[in-house]
């Protein structure tokens, strides 16, 4: 059998009866062509990634990351303007509240002023008042006394009219009641 | 074909587990030269078109919220991309692209050869030999091109005792070279033992009548399991790729 038509025949053989090889994956004879179909099937294959699939994937990964970073970062600027306006809002909150207190304190010191000079002015009345009453309960008593006088001396007289029949001396009796009413 | 005439021949159980193996050409004929068209060359080229529909078609839309084949694609992306970082160093980076190339390759292939009738290009020693070595070539001469004559302390460890070092190297150079070996024929058998047995339950099923059920539950189990491996084979060839990766940027232990 020739040299050259060895390759032929291994894969007639094959072709024919292919239990008969055992292995068929220790058939040289189409390893040159497997090994050749690989190579080219490899060198597609990375050119492919290399060219179109890889650098692909890889920028919409950076890119991804890039997105989230920067979501991150403005997610946390507008958490930090959020803070800063909690922050403006409480103060204005407290300084509104300040205010309030000053207006209320003015306001109270104001109404305490009035309500001093009204109750100052109160009471000067009341003493006025009250002076006068005075006056004339004191004028009213006076003249009740006097009445007292008059009709206790009348009531002496007549009791000793009464009681002697001798003659009393009218200025006796006055005298008489006079020291009494004073002791 | 082969089943055909087998079928036709007295015998009872006939199962051949290993014919979907055979590479045949795809337009007829016997011979097979380096450049015929085959089903080797038919399922790279699907799982070529299988690598554009993720990757190219899937992120087409370039968007920061991602659709579902753009989560697809950005997810492998970043998991092979973890991985280099994480095995190789932040030096091994400027490699990912070959082994972003390597992993979703297998990943295709070997999730195309689960399909029914197809064709798996990675249970094929040819195949995988290929990248082993590829790799090994690879990392051996960056590793000297780096490193230079330091390229050595790989073999040579420092921290143990130095009578143990001359029979430490010995065996670091073996295993050194075992490496293509292994790292090729893990795949490859791992795909190649996953398919003959779905076969071979296949067979089983084709005699059975209606006790049949059994293997096919079978099958669905196998099934489900090479779906696992043909992922994690396809994820053991990459990492070990980058460990390789590391052993010839930083060869001190």
């Amino acid at each position: 059998m020739a040299e050259t038509s060895d390759k032929v025949e291994g894969a007639a053989k094959i072709a024919e009866k292919g239990d008969s090889v055992g292995m068929p994956q220790l058939d040289f004879t189409t390893f040159p062509n497997q090994i050749f179909w690989l190579v080219v099937t490899l060198i597609v294959i990375y050119f492919i990634l290399t060219r179109i699939a890889l650098p692909r994937i890889g920028a919409v990964l950076a890119e991804r990351r890039g997105t989230i970073t920067n979501d991150i970062a403005r997610a946390e600027e507008l958490k930090q303007a959020a803070v800063d306006a909690e922050e403006a809002y409480n103060k204005a909150l407290a300084d509104a509240r300040a205010e309030a207190q000053a207006i209320i304190a003015e306001a109270r010191a104001e109404i305490q002023k009035e309500l001093d000079a009204a109750t100052a002015k109160a009471d000067a009345e009341i003493a006025a008042k009250a002076a006068e009453s005075e006056k004339a309960i004191a004028a009213i008593r006076a003249s009740a006394m006097d009445s007292v006088t008059e009709v206790a001396k009348e009531t002496a007289a007549a009791l000793a009219d009464a009681v002697s029949p001798a003659k009393i001396d009218a200025k006796t009796i006055n005298a008489a009641v006079t020291a009494r009413l004073k002791g | 074909m082969a089943v055909d005439t087998k079928a036709a021949e007295p015998g009872g159980l006939q199962i051949k587990p290993m014919d979907q193996f055979l590479v045949k050409p795809l337009f007829g004929g016997d011979e097979i030269y380096w450049y015929t068209p085959t089903n080797v060359t038919l399922w790279l080229g699907l799982a070529v078109i299988c690598v554009i529909l993720l990757l190219v078609i899937g992120t087409r839309g370039r968007a920061i919220v991602p659709s579902r084949g753009q989560s697809v694609a950005e997810l492998a992306y970043v998991f092979v991309y973890k991985m280099v970082e994480d095995v190789a160093g932040k030096d091994g980076l400027k490699y990912f692209p070959y082994i972003m190339t390597l992993f979703i390759f297998i990943v295709f292939a070997n999730s195309l050869g689960l399909l029914p009738m197809s064709f798996t290009t990675t249970a094929q020693i040819a195949v995988t030999a290929v990248m082993a070595i590829a790799v090994f070539v690879f990392v051996t001469i960056l590793g000297v091109v780096k490193n230079g004559f330091g390229f050595l302390h790989l073999f040579w460890i420092t921290s143990a005792p130095l009578v143990l070092r001359p029979v430490l190297a010995l065996i670091e150079i073996i295993s050194y070279f075992v490496r293509p070996v292994s790292h090729s024929i893990r795949l490859a058998g791992n795909m190649m033992a996953g398919h003959a047995v779905i076969k071979v339950f296949a067979g089983f099923a084709g005699v059975l009548g209606v006790g049949a059920v059994a293997p096919i539950a079978a099958i669905t189990a196998v099934l489900a399991l090479e779906t696992l491996v043909s992922f994690i084979q396809a994820y053991v060839f990459a990492i070990l790729t980058c460990v390789y990766l590391r052993d010839a940027l930083h060869p001190h232990h």
